[in-house]
């Protein structure tokens, strides 16, 4: 399970580290959103990859960490799903404006001269 | 009365987020109350910030024993909730937040605030975001702090519009979301090896880290700082700085120069708390270094006054990182004074370039960006021909002797960036220089020492030749230029940060010796660890009680 999901991330980070570099706003906006992507299930994975476990602790029975998997990266992953979701929007908005104000989707707001 | 100090800590976040949020639903015909309402706002939060840096010093000894206050969130104790601390640093820092945000809402109800967008409640946020960075005891707290003064940065840079101004926000936007992943992969790894991001538990935990788990904790620390590095506009990672800082409208940038400071608090607390080891610490000083010769060249190159302000904003960031990356612990006092300074000065070069802007006004070629208030604004909120201009001759008190006024500024500005006596720049860079010194052996200074030595002295004179340069365009050749009509309310706060870094001169003997016990407390971790780690353990609410 740990090799598809390395996998996995490796080819979000790359293609999110290509489009990033790209010269048009929205390969830049979809870079970001692709490391982002990756960036979340790499924290979810540091909280360790498990099978069957809940995070909530049922304090009823006699309570064994192994038995649970680690609530923390998961809290985590849901602020930093949030907080990137707000700024791509916000993002989002000004790519929108550059294009309406400048006539071009060029992230200098003018096409290179060639 | 103990209880009520024992909240004070909290209040520098939530007395902005309670007026920013409040603002919101005010309509926009009630500017009075907005203005109200902010300065209040900024008030309050510059007397918690002078209370702190009292409670927390040695004249104060029955609150906080050791100089550090712990306040834990929903009364969860230390390492699983989250807990806000104020040492001295911190409230050195929130304290100095806090005038700068005074003198930026100030010079923004001249003119600023004006059309549309909703200049003052965005305003509160970022210092909501500034005083929970400084105040926060928590990595992850630190990251979600972060995330709000730049989504506040973000709204506040967008500010009067314009192609020029989306494209520089546009920059700034993907350079930050960039730099906040860089973050998060960093938090992540440093919480799977270290399974904590309480900065108090990781000092004790990180130490106990050894072979492969050691290796990658500092692989994510180092992912952490290079995240730090590009909000601190360190070289190679600051070329989006002067493009998004030079063109916001004045006080907004004024505010931006607070906020670079904000990577280096976290470099420095961090970093101390960590006891990051030679090879990070090398590694800060030649970035530093090549931030400040970078930064230094730029200045002589740049022709216009508010990217060249924007430079000399980098070159101090050079100098701070540089100063610290030679890891003589003598030196962080002298580092956070000469912060302090750096801060008050370019936000008030910030401001003064706001107002110097307006003398070219017959200058149409060059207005095209710098432009405070380009038309389109105007007409995307369906106001035609603001009233700014107008309002000003309506309302505006001209001073008499406007330019005389601008000159005088200017010149102080310089003196305080290139660090000429008798302003602080000069203190500030001498107790800098002295310090390195004294810490080498004699007959044995090593030569980064001297490096640090040249390149701080060169920088300073690239800076005054640079400065003067556009000082004499400015003020000498008055061809082609207007008086312009100052209110008072602008010229108010460039001279009051001007004055107050006179008077850092005249106390600096008491301010230096604060800052070096606030650098001492940085150096000696274990105090903080402690105080973090023990408040609340056994329920007891109070500490300190004789």
């Amino acid at each position: 399970m740990e090799i598809v999901y390395a996998l996995a991330l490796g080819i979000l980070v790359g293609s999110g580290v290509w489009l990033l570099l790209r010269p048009r706003t929205f390969q830049v906006l979809m870079g970001l959103a692709l490391l982002s992507y990756a960036t979340n299930l790499f924290i979810f994975g540091m909280g360790r990859l498990t099978v069957h476990k809940v995070p909530v602790i049922d304090a009823s029975n006699s309570v064994d960490p192994s038995l649970y998997a680690d609530p923390v990266p998961q809290a985590l992953v849901l602020t930093a799903i949030v907080i990137g979701f707000a700024t791509t929007a916000l993002l989002l908005v000004v790519l929108l404006a550059l294009r309406g104000l400048t006539g071009t989707d060029h992230v200098d707001g003018a096409e290179p001269d060639r | 009365m103990n209880l009520l100090l024992q909240h004070l800590i909290v209040l520098p976040i939530v007395v902005p987020l309670v007026t920013g949020a409040v603002m919101l639903f005010l309509a926009e015909s009630r500017r009075t109350m907005r203005v109200t309402l902010a300065l209040v706002s900024v008030l309050i939060q510059l007397c918690v910030g002078a209370a702190l840096l009292y409670l927390t010093s040695d004249a104060a000894p029955f609150i906080w024993p050791e100089g550090v206050g712990v306040y834990a969130i929903g009364h969860w104790p230390a390492p699983f909730g989250i807990v806000l601390v104020v040492d001295r640093l911190s409230a050195v820092m929130v304290t100095l937040s806090a005038v700068v945000a005074l003198a930026t809402v100030v010079y923004a109800i001249a003119r600023w605030d004006r059309p549309g967008q909703p200049f003052h409640s965005l305003f509160q946020l970022l210092t909501m975001g500034l005083n929970g960075a400084f105040l926060t005891g928590d990595l992850f707290n630190l990251f979600v702090f972060f995330e709000v003064l730049l989504a506040a940065s973000y709204g506040l840079l967008l500010r009067g519009a314009g192609a020029e101004r989306v494209k520089a926000s546009l920059h700034y936007i993907t350079v930050n979301l960039a730099a906040s992943l860089l973050f998060l992969i960093g938090v992540a790894l440093i919480y799977a090896m270290a399974g904590t991001l309480n900065m108090a538990d990781l000092a004790g935990r990180a130490a106990t880290l050894a072979g492969r788990d050691r290796a990658l904790f500092d692989a994510g620390a180092a992912i952490l700082g290079v995240a730090f590095l590009i909000k601190a506009g360190s070289w190679p990672l600051n070329f989006w700085l002067p493009g998004a800082y030079s063109i916001a409208v004045a006080p907004v940038s004024a505010a931006f120069a607070m906020m670079t400071k904000v990577g280096l608090y976290a470099v420095l607390r961090v970093g101390t708390i960590l006891q990051e080891d030679e090879t990070l610490a090398a590694a800060l000083f030649y970035l530093g270094l090549a931030t400040l010769i970078t930064g230094a060249i730029a200045m002589l190159a740049a022709k216009h006054l508010a990217r060249l302000v924007s430079y000399s904003l980098l070159v101090s960031m050079g100098i701070l990182l540089a100063a610290f990356g030679l890891r003589i612990e003598a030196l962080t006092g002298p580092v956070i004074l000469y912060m302090i300074v750096s801060v008050l000065t370019t936000s008030a070069f910030f401001m003064l370039t706001g107002m110097t802007d307006r003398t070219r006004i017959a200058d149409p070629p060059v207005m095209r960006d710098d432009d405070p208030m380009p038309q389109p604004v105007y007409a995307a909120y369906g106001i035609k021909e603001f009233s700014v201009y107008r309002g000003d001759e309506e309302i505006g008190i001209a001073l008499p002797a406007a330019m005389a006024f601008l000159g005088l500024m200017f010149v102080c500005c310089t003196l305080l960036v290139t660090g000429l006596p008798p302003l602080p720049g000069f203190v500030a860079k001498f107790a800098l220089l002295s310090t390195a010194l004294a810490a080498a052996h004699v007959g044995a200074v090593p030569w980064t020492t001297w490096a640090f030595f040249a390149s701080i002295l060169l920088s300073g004179f690239a800076s005054l030749i640079a400065l003067s340069r556009v000082g004499m365009r400015l003020f000498w050749s008055v061809a082609a230029r207007t008086t312009p009509r100052l209110r008072v309310l602008e010229a108010a706060p460039v001279a009051a940060l001007v004055l107050l870094c006179l008077a850092l001169t005249v106390a600096a003997g008491p301010v230096a010796s604060y800052l070096d016990s606030a650098a001492r407390s940085l150096h000696e971790p274990d105090t903080y660890v402690r105080a973090v780690l023990s408040a609340y353990s056994s329920g007891q609410t109070e500490r300190g009680s004789p």
